[in-house]
């Protein structure tokens, strides 16, 4: 199959999505003629026009407030915020008005809207522009929160995201963009809600966000060789959460790891982890279940210092490892 | 002296009246509002208009079917001023199921999507974000729609209103914003809370015309708003109109005015707009009265209506958090 980068799959959703549904568009900040600060919408503004390819003042409040308003008077907007940690400036529209204005006028309305945002660290960007935020969406009833891994991910989840009628947010990862994967040409959607097992295995569950996928798996290659076979898990959806192939995949295993790049300390982790405790796999399982996730600190700016504030592939192999071999 | 048009000739009797039936409507929906919570009916708090009647209907008034409102918490007014239904506000107001938003919002968040009420807005300027993707979305769609957003004086502090204005200007968008002064954000007096004279001034920075009116006179309102609706569906985008009026009551139930005095109110309550309005149709007080007893009865029609209407069912609880 053809590949495509993940920046590559998701302007394909957006081109596929805006070129059959004329109420589809974008706005964001420096989407048009530079193409978004990652480059996801480059060439975009060239195949719609300034019409559909909306540039805005640096105005986050008034990015978010400018997609609920059009998606609830018939639009599907699409907007951009620059990097995750800009959300923040977006946080009442998003909170108090996106999530709850169907729920406060007793379901009479809906807000179809998706805002795409990167987040992560791992380019030198330093603390206030490597966030993981998507707990915080989490904890919102209303929103649903999106996360792929892949290219193939990125473009079907995009779309069902575009097409779904809530308020989505849908987070993607900076050191994603450049990663490839095969991506069919056709348009397609991955369902929303749907957790997918992406390596089998018998020995330890993983279950990894974004880009502690990519992660996860090359720690799953080198544990492979020492004989412990991990099964990987990637939500890809956090919000609603597909929790079934994970409890069942512990019940087989015994063993739970949780792996995220946000801070640990109320993190989407402790959900996962008290959702399998709560669960009949707790009878299965034998160890405690484990999280790796980002340390209780910003992003640093130094390389060395920013490289340890997150899980590596090493810290993941040792975790995995020590809980397969029953050191805990 | 020019000799002032007559309301009648300009209007004809029938809109002239109904002007003043919705004034009506309004003072004793939120008059009953008021005794019903005082009865202890009523579960949560409200903000009241009563004062402020001619400012709501005046810029509905001026305004087409099929175009949008949203507006803040202060609200009663603007929806029945749109068209509301008053069964289905009292009902809202009293958490039943027959309400507008299920009795899932109250006071402070009553909507008539269906009439293009996009709702009223708990978050001080909550709404004034969301006007912008009303505007760009009826620029979009190409339709001869505008959108109006009421807000108070207090949200034209919040740093949304910034944003929210200057992107509506920079795309010509079909956005009226209006702004009802009524002195007093809770109990900060704009004279406080900003160093100019008129809200209406902040227009010039974002390169859009600013008007101030009388908002106790519902004919100046609907003026400024039809003009500025006009300029709107012209595609000359955004105006800001502020409407100078003043809140009889306190901010809610909890607030004992410390920040006011009884001889401020007062002064204001001889301005009001509608003994002002019926005087300038030329009413006599015994039509006014009658008609007075009209509105009056009709809000005991719908608070009988409210109260024999059921509660939600505490199984629907998660009914309307998605689609």
């Amino acid at each position: 199959m053809r590949e495509l980068t993940y920046a590559e799959a998701i302007r394909e959703a957006l081109r596929q999505s805006m070129s059959a549904d004329p109420t589809v568009f974008m706005i964001g900040e420096d989407i048009g003629v530079y193409g978004g600060a990652f480059g996801v919408s480059a060439g975009l503004l060239a195949e719609f026009g300034e019409e559909r390819i909306i540039d805005t003042p640096i105005s986050e409040a008034g990015i978010a407030g400018a997609c609920i308003g059009a998606a609830l008077t018939g639009m599907r907007p699409v907007g951009e915020i620059q990097f995750m940690d800009f959300v923040t400036l977006s946080m009442e529209q998003l909170v108090l008005q996106a999530a709850k204005i169907r729920f406060m006028f007793g379901g009479k309305a809906k807000v179809p809207m998706v805002l795409r945002m990167p987040g992560g660290s791992g380019t030198g960007a330093a603390a206030q522009h490597s966030e993981s935020l998507e707990n915080w969406f989490v904890h919102v009833p209303g929103l649903k929160v999106v996360m792929p891994s892949t290219p193939y991910d990125a473009k079907g989840l995009l779309r069902a995201a575009i097409y779904d009628d809530n308020p989505v947010i849908f987070v993607e990862h900076k050191l994603l963009y450049k990663t490839k994967g095969p991506v069919p040409e056709e348009p397609y959607m991955v369902p929303l809600g749907q957790s997918k097992v992406v390596r089998e295995g018998r020995d330890v569950t993983i279950v990894a966000t974004s880009i502690m996928v990519l992660r996860a798996m090359q720690a799953a290659e080198i544990l492979a060789k020492e004989g412990v076979e991990v099964e990987i898990i990637d939500p890809r959806t956090l919000k609603p959460l597909d929790m079934t192939p994970i409890i069942e995949s512990v019940k087989k295993t015994g063993r739970a790891l949780v792996v995220h790049e946000a801070v640990k300390m109320g993190g989407f982790g402790g959900e996962v982890v008290s959702l399998i405790v709560e669960s009949e796999a707790f009878d299965y399982l034998e160890a405690p279940v484990r999280r790796l996730a980002g340390l209780d600190a910003p992003i640093p700016y130094n390389r060395t210092l920013e490289y340890h504030t997150v899980p590596q592939v090493e810290n993941i192999v040792e975790e995995a490892r020590s809980l397969a071999e029953g050191r805990f | 002296m020019p000799k002032q048009p007559s309301i009648l000739t300009t209007w004809g009797e029938e809109k002239a009246l109904n002007a003043l039936k919705k004034m009506l409507l309004i003072r004793a929906f939120e008059e009953k509002a008021e005794e019903l919570y005082a009865l202890g009916k009523v579960h949560g708090t409200m903000h009241l208009s009563i004062g402020q009647e001619a400012s709501a209907v005046g810029a509905s008034m001026a305004l087409k079917p099929g175009d949008y409102l949203l507006n803040h918490h202060r609200g009663h007014g603007h929806c029945l001023a749109w068209g509301g239904d008053v069964d289905k506000m009292m009902a809202e107001f009293l958490g039943k199921e027959t309400g507008y938003c299920r009795g899932r919002g109250g006071s402070m968040h009553i909507a008539d999507v269906e009439a293009n009420n996009l709702g009223a807005n708990g978050i001080v300027g909550g709404g004034v974000p969301i006007a912008v993707g009303v505007g760009l979305s009826i620029k979009l769609r190409k339709t001869e729609q505008v959108v109006i957003v009421m807000f108070g004086d207090g949200a034209a502090n919040e740093g949304a209103f910034h944003e929210s204005l200057n992107m509506a200007s920079i795309w010509d968008l079909p956005v009226i914003y209006y702004c009802e002064n009524n002195q007093y954000a809770m109990s900060m007096p704009v004279k406080r809370a900003m160093n100019i004279e008129r809200i209406s001034q902040r227009a010039c920075a974002y390169g859009i015309p600013g008007v101030t009116v009388d908002g106790n006179d519902l004919f100046s309102v609907y003026e400024a708003v039809k003009e500025a609706a006009e300029r709107a569906r012209a595609g000359d985008g955004p105006t800001l109109v502020e409407s100078l009026t003043y809140r009889w009551r306190g901010h809610s139930k909890s607030d004992r005015q410390a920040y006011r005095t009884r001889e401020e109110v007062k002064e204001w309550q001889k301005k009001d707009p509608i003994k002002r309005y019926a005087k300038r149709l030329g009413l006599s007080d015994k039509t006014l009265a009658e008609l007075d007893q009209e509105a009056k009865n009709r809000i005991e029609q719908a608070v009988a209506f409210a109260e024999a209407s059921p509660e939600p069912d505490v199984n629907t609880i998660l009914e309307g958090v998605y689609a």
